[in-house]
C-alpha cells in the first residue's frame, strides 16, 4: 500500500518492532514535510489557496498570520482531518499523507498539539504519557500490556523534560492550564514523532510559563522538527529562527524575524494592522 | 484510594487492617458475593421453614433475579461509565440471551405441553406449523444454546457497534439509535410469525438439563451459578478496566479526537467494549429466564433499558461495584414499592434519579469517600484550631 522506494531511515532507537507497518519518512534531501500547491475551499471560501510550504528536518518554524489566514486549516490538512481539493502533501519524500488516516498519520510520526489543551483529564499524568508512547496501538496488545522498564525510563525522562515529575500521580484534570499544555507536549514526545505541530502553545499562559514553553520548544528542535502556530509576536520573536507568514490561504513571506519585519507586504497586511 | 480504605478499616486490628488495605475492590466484591451466597444457601437448606433463620426459596429466587440485574448493570456501566457510550438499548442484549435460554427450556418440555407434541412447542402447534423453523435447529442441545446465548448478543453488538462507531455516531444520536434498535426488536418479537411465541413469549418451562425448575435444589443451584457468573463477569470487567485497554477506553470517554491523534483507533475499542458488554448482558438474560420462568417481548421495552441506566446512575457510574449496588438497591426498592403502591413506583424511581443526580453526582458508591473526605476535613479543621493554622492552608 505504501511505496517504500529508496532507503528509509532506520527506526529510532527504543521503538519496538511494530505489528503495524512502520512508516519512515525519507529525508535525504533534508526536507521532512512537503506541502505543494494545496487548495482547500469551504463553500466557495478558499481557506488555503495554492499553498507551498517546506519544513526542513530538525528545524523550528513559526507560522504566523491573521485570523482566517489558514493556519489551522493547514494543520488539519497535514494531520488528515481535512482533505485538500487539490495538491500534494508528503512526509519525507515518499510518504503520501493524503492516503493515510488520522491514526496512521499519527503513527507515522506527526504529532499535533491542539489550541485548547486536550489531555485525558481522568487519567494521571503518568497514564497520559503511557497511552501516548510509541508502539502497537491494537486492542489485544493493550489488553495484555505491561510496561517495560525501558518504557518506564522513557516516561520518567519525558516527565523531567516537561517538568512534571512531582505531578506524576496527579490526575491530569487537576493540573493548571500551563501544566496541561506541557503535558500535551510531553504526550507528543512520548509518541517519538519526527514532526511536531504545535497550535498556539502559549495562549492563556503567564509570562513565566511562556518563557518555560519557549525553552522547551527550542530544546526540542534538532531532534524533532517543530512547527509552531502562534499569535503572540513577542513569543515568536523569542524562539523563531525562521518565520512563515500566511495570508489569505497562501504564503506571503518567509525568512528570519528581522527580514519579515522589514518586508513591505507583511507590514501592510499584518504588522501594519497590528500597529494601526 | 489506599488512604480511604485505611480509614474505613481503622476499627480492625492492625493485622487485619494491612490485609484489608491490600485487597482491591475485586476481592471485596467476590468475597462478599461468596459469603452472601453461602449464607443464603445454607439458611435455605439447613433450617426448617418457620425457623427465624430460614431463608425461603422464594427469597432465594428473588435474590437470583437481583444478581442477574447486577450483572446487567455491570455491562451497562462498562460502556456508559467507562467509555461514555450511553446505551438506551441494553435490554435487547439481555432479552436475546434470555430468548436463547428460553428456546432450550421450551424444547425441554417435550410432550408434556398442552398439545402433547414431542417436537413442537405449544404455540407452534397452535399456529398450525408442522415443523420447527430453521433457526430453532439445535435448540434441544444445551451446549448449542449456551453458545447462542453468547453469540447472538455478541454478534448484534458487533454489527450495530461497527456501523455506529465506524461512521462516528456518538452522543445523543447513538442513544436514540440504541433505543430504536431495542424498539424494533420489541415489535418484531411481538409478531407470531417470528416463531418466538409472539405476545406471550416463551413460558411454562419444566426442566433444565433434566432437573425440575420447581424443585428447591435446582433453584438454589441456579442462584449459586448466577452468583458465580456475576463474580466472573466482575473479574473480567475489572481486568479490562484496569488494563491499558481500560485506560484507552477512559481516554476515549474524555477526549476521543485526542485518542485518535495519539494513534489509537477509538472506533475499534468502542466496538469491542460494546461487544463484551453485550455478551455479559446476554448471559445475565440467560440466567434470568429459568429463575423467573418466562421471557416475553416486554423485556425489549425501551423503558427497561432506561431503568438499567438509572440503576447505574444511582449506584455510581464509572465504578463497577457502584453498578452492582445500584441494581440491587433499586430492584429491592422496586419489589417493596410495587407491593405497597404499584402505581407510584415510576414516580419514586424518577424522584430517586433526580435526588441522586442532584446530591450524589457519583452515586451511592461515591457516598462513602465523600463522607470520609468530610470527616477528614472536620478533623483537620479541629486540629488546625488547636494547633497552627498553616496546616489547614496546606490541606
Amino acid at each position: 500500500m505504501i511505496a517504500t522506494t529508496g532507503t528509509t531511515t532506520p527506526p529510532k532507537q527504543g521503538s519496538p518492532i511494530l505489528a503495524e507497518e512502520n512508516i519512515n519518512p525519507d529525508t535525504r534531501h533534508g526536507v521532512i514535510l512537503y506541502v505543494e500547491d494545496v487548495s482547500v475551499s469551504f463553500d466557495g471560501f478558499k481557506a488555503l489557496n495554492d499553498l507551498n510550504l517546506y519544513i526542513n528536518d530538525g528545524e523550528l518554524r513559526c507560522l504566523i498570520g491573521a485570523n482566517g489566514a489558514g493556519k489551522t486549516t493547514l494543520m488539519d490538512v497535514i494531520t488528515g482531518k481535512t482533505r485538500p481539493d487539490v495538491g500534494k502533501v508528503s512526509f519525507g519524500q515518499q510518504v503520501d499523507l493524503l492516503s493515510l488516516s488520522e491514526a496512521e498519520i499519527a503513527r507515522a510520526g506527526i504529532g499535533r498539539k491542539f489550541q485548547k489543551p486536550t489531555v485525558f483529564e481522568n487519567l494521571t499524568v503518568f497514564e497520559n504519557l503511557e497511552l501516548s508512547l510509541a508502539g502497537d496501538k491494537g486492542i489485544i496488545t493493550s489488553l495484555f500490556h505491561k510496561l517495560s522498564s525501558e518504557q518506564k525510563d522513557r516516561i520518567a525522562e519525558i516527565l523531567k523534560t516537561i517538568g512534571l515529575t512531582p505531578q506524576e500521580k496527579q490526575l491530569a484534570g487537576a493540573l493548571s492550564h500551563g501544566q496541561k499544555q506541557w503535558l500535551e507536549i510531553g504526550m507528543l514526545l512520548a509518541a517519538q514523532p519526527r514532526l511536531l505541530l504545535v497550535d498556539e502553545p502559549v495562549a492563556g499562559m503567564t509570562a513565566q510559563e511562556t518563557e518555560r514553553t519557549a525553552e522547551l520548544l527550542t530544546s526540542l528542535a534538532g531532534e524533532h522538527s517543530v512547527v509552531v502556530v502562534e499569535h503572540d509576536m513577542a513569543f515568536v520573536r523569542s524562539i523563531a529562527r525562521k518565520v512563515t507568514v500566511l495570508h489569505q490561504g497562501s504564503v506571503l513571506a518567509e525568512g528570519s524575524m528581522s527580514e519579515i519585519q522589514s518586508n513591505p507586504d507583511v507590514i501592510q497586511v499584518y504588522l501594519g494592522e497590528e500597529q494601526g | 484510594m489506599t488512604t480511604s480504605t485505611q480509614s474505613i478499616f481503622s476499627f480492625l486490628p492492625p493485622s487485619l487492617q494491612s490485609l484489608a488495605t491490600k485487597m482491591t475492590s475485586l476481592h471485596f466484591v467476590v468475597t462478599t458475593l461468596f459469603v452472601a451466597t453461602l449464607y443464603v444457601s445454607f439458611c435455605n437448606l439447613v433450617f426448617e421453614p418457620g425457623s427465624a433463620l430460614h431463608v425461603s426459596t422464594y427469597t432465594v429466587t428473588l435474590l437470583g433475579k437481583y444478581l442477574c440485574y447486577a450483572l446487567l448493570a455491570l455491562s451497562v456501566d462498562l460502556v456508559w461509565g467507562y467509555c461514555g457510550i450511553l446505551s438506551l438499548g441494553h435490554g435487547a442484549f439481555f432479552a436475546l440471551g434470555g430468548y436463547a435460554m428460553g428456546m432450550y427450556l421450551m424444547r425441554q418440555i417435550g410432550d408434556r405441553g398442552v398439545y402433547g407434541n414431542p417436537e413442537l412447542p405449544d404455540f407452534m402447534v397452535f399456529l398450525n406449523w408442522d415443523s420447527l423453523p430453521w433457526y430453532w435447529a439445535g435448540s434441544d442441545s444445551f451446549i448449542w444454546m449456551a453458545v447462542m446465548v453468547v453469540l447472538i448478543p455478541g454478534l448484534l453488538a458487533y454489527v450495530f457497534g461497527s456501523m455506529a462507531f465506524k461512521s462516528r455516531v456518538s452522543g445523543v444520536y447513538l442513544s436514540i439509535m440504541t433505543q430504536a434498535m431495542t424498539y424494533a426488536l420489541l415489535l418484531a418479537f411481538f409478531r407470531n410469525e417470528m416463531g418466538f411465541g409472539g405476545n406471550n413469549g416463551l413460558t411454562d418451562f419444566k426442566d433444565i438439563l433434566g432437573f425440575s425448575l420447581q424443585s428447591d435444589t435446582t433453584r438454589i443451584v441456579l442462584f449459586i451459578i448466577t452468583a458465580v457468573m456475576l463474580a466472573i463477569g466482575y473479574a473480567i470487567s475489572h481486568y479490562i478496566v484496569k488494563s491499558k485497554m481500560g485506560r484507552v477506553v477512559t481516554a476515549i470517554r474524555d477526549s476521543e479526537s485526542r485518542v485518535r491523534f495519539v494513534g489509537y483507533k477509538p472506533e475499534n475499542y468502542k466496538v469491542w467494549i460494546f461487544v463484551v458488554s453485550g455478551v455479559l448482558a446476554g448471559i445475565a438474560g440467560a440466567l434470568y429466564v429459568p429463575q423467573v420462568g418466562i421471557i416475553n417481548p416486554g423485556e425489549f421495552s425501551p423503558l427497561n433499558s432506561i431503568e438499567m441506566v438509572i440503576w447505574v446512575a444511582i449506584g455510581g457510574r464509572g465504578t463497577l461495584y457502584g453498578a452492582i449496588i445500584g441494581a440491587l438497591v433499586v430492584s429491592y426498592a422496586k419489589t417493596r414499592f410495587t407491593a405497597i403502591m404499584p402505581e407510584a413506583w415510576l414516580f419514586a424511581l424518577g424522584g430517586l434519579f433526580v435526588l441522586v443526580t442532584l446530591f450524589l453526582p457519583k452515586g451511592l458508591a461515591g457516598l462513602a469517600p465523600q463522607l470520609i473526605a468530610k470527616f477528614k476535613r472536620s478533623d483537620s479543621a479541629k486540629a488546625a484550631d488547636t494547633a497552627d493554622t498553616k496546616s489547614e492552608v496546606k490541606s
